[in-house]
């Protein structure tokens, strides 16, 4: 039983890197990754919001828009799962607001260093990517919440890893007009070929 | 194009060229890249996309002074979430095929940054008629370049276009192979990378 889990956790961060083989938020990749340490707080800020949007999505998607889901309120035929946009995209915008506000209470250290990153995960479009995913692949409770996790470190790892490697860059000699953005996504075609080679493992 | 006055025009003509909402404002490559390995889901998709885009730039825009500026993130998700979900139902249902391909990505257009980018930057400040031709134009300039993406990785990848076969079989025969590379991820972040940089030559456009 355990194994089932490490080898969704491996396929999550590696195998199927939510950001090199599904490219969910590129957007903020992209703008973020100039500069390493803003790219560990907003590794850091996904992979935690990653972990606890994806379960609640889950347990919003069972109990209440799948079909058949409302049975227990007395309505066995209703299936509101078109409502599931709308209402992940709610759901992730309240929990980004609430971890920012547990974390302005308890750990105002990690707000600080997260702050300015938090609103902009709302529209990350990995976090909504992961719910739609695990939707569509009908994975349990807990299968949710290792593959969140799992989603939110294969993100992180692919951010600081860019951001490390366009530190490097700043000492080469780009063509100019391949500089920023063309040098930006030729690169990260070679960082999920490096990744790719993950997929050979059989887990 | 006489039917449309200058300002217009420009407004329409400004995103497919020297304003590109990917190439140039970064905007929008997470659904951009995923569904290009084949023409005829990068196709529904860019008509997804501008649908979405000129209609919810249009509402936003009628909507712009009521919206109180605390909550308009929160309003602007939940005008393109509605947007996208009637786009996603009708998708389902006179094109199933197409959107199984396209699987969660139809749903990813909510938090395509074009779509809150342009209602942020744009339909905010401007009438509604400008912000329908705004939608309108960066919705064509991204499909611009998710066309040309997948024609490559088709081309590149498949050895078709939208489907038909375009290299003989005799190149085949003669020991020619699809590259296997473009059908994988890898494959669209090099061509788009590529794309980027043709793109700056001819636009000439310098970044810093």
């Amino acid at each position: 039983m355990l194994e089932h889990y490490i080898s969704l956790l491996t396929k999550a961060v590696f195998v199927e890197n939510i950001l090199l083989a599904y490219f969910l938020g590129m957007c903020s990749f992209l703008a973020i990754s100039k500069k390493v340490d803003t790219s560990i707080g907003l590794g850091l800020a996904v992979t935690f919001v990653l972990t606890i949007t994806s379960p609640a999505n889950w347990a919003i998607h069972h109990f209440f828009l799948e079909k058949g889901a409302l049975a227990w309120a007395g309505f066995p035929d209703v299936d509101l799962s078109f409502l599931n946009f709308i209402v992940f995209i709610a759901v992730i915008a309240a929990m980004v607001q609430l971890v920012e506000m547990i974390l302005d209470r308890f750990s105002p250290i990690l707000h600080y260093n997260l702050g300015i990153f938090l609103p902009l995960i709302a529209v990350n479009c990995s976090i909504l990517g992961g719910a739609l995913f695990l939707v569509e692949r009908d994975y349990n409770f807990l299968e949710s919440t290792v593959f969140g996790f799992g989603a939110g470190l294969g993100w992180f790892l692919a951010i600081i890893s860019m951001a490390a490697i366009r530190y490097r860059l700043r000492y080469s000699n780009v063509p100019v007009k391949l500089r920023g953005l063309g040098i930006t996504m030729l690169l990260t075609g070679l960082l999920s070929m490096a990744f790719m080679a993950f997929s050979g493992i059989d887990l | 194009m006489a039917l449309l006055s200058k300002k217009s025009q420009q407004v329409l003509n400004d995103p497919l060229m020297n304003n590109n909402p990917i190439t140039l404002q970064v905007l929008g490559i997470c659904s951009a890249l995923a569904i290009t390995v084949k023409m005829d889901t990068a196709v529904v998709m860019t008509l997804a996309v501008i649908a979405v885009l000129s209609v919810s730039n249009t509402i936003i825009s009628i909507l712009r002074n009521l919206i109180p500026s605390k909550v308009r993130i929160i309003v602007q998700l939940a005008i393109i979430a509605s947007l996208v979900i009637l786009t996603d139902q009708i998708l389902k249902a006179y094109m199933y095929d197409i959107s199984k391909q396209l699987s969660v990505f139809v749903g990813l257009i909510i938090t395509n940054c074009i779509v809150m980018g342009r209602a942020e930057a744009f339909a905010m400040q401007n009438t509604p008629g400008k912000s329908f031709w705004d939608g309108l134009g960066n919705g064509l300039g991204y499909g611009m370049i998710l066309i040309v993406v997948s024609f490559f990785r088709e081309l590149l990848g498949s050895g078709s276009v939208f489907g038909f076969q375009v290299i003989p079989d005799s190149f085949y025969a003669a020991g020619y192979e699809n590259m296997g590379l473009m059908v994988l991820s890898p494959g669209a972040f090099i061509i788009l990378g590529l794309i980027v940089w043709v793109q700056r030559i001819v636009a000439k456009i310098e970044e810093e």
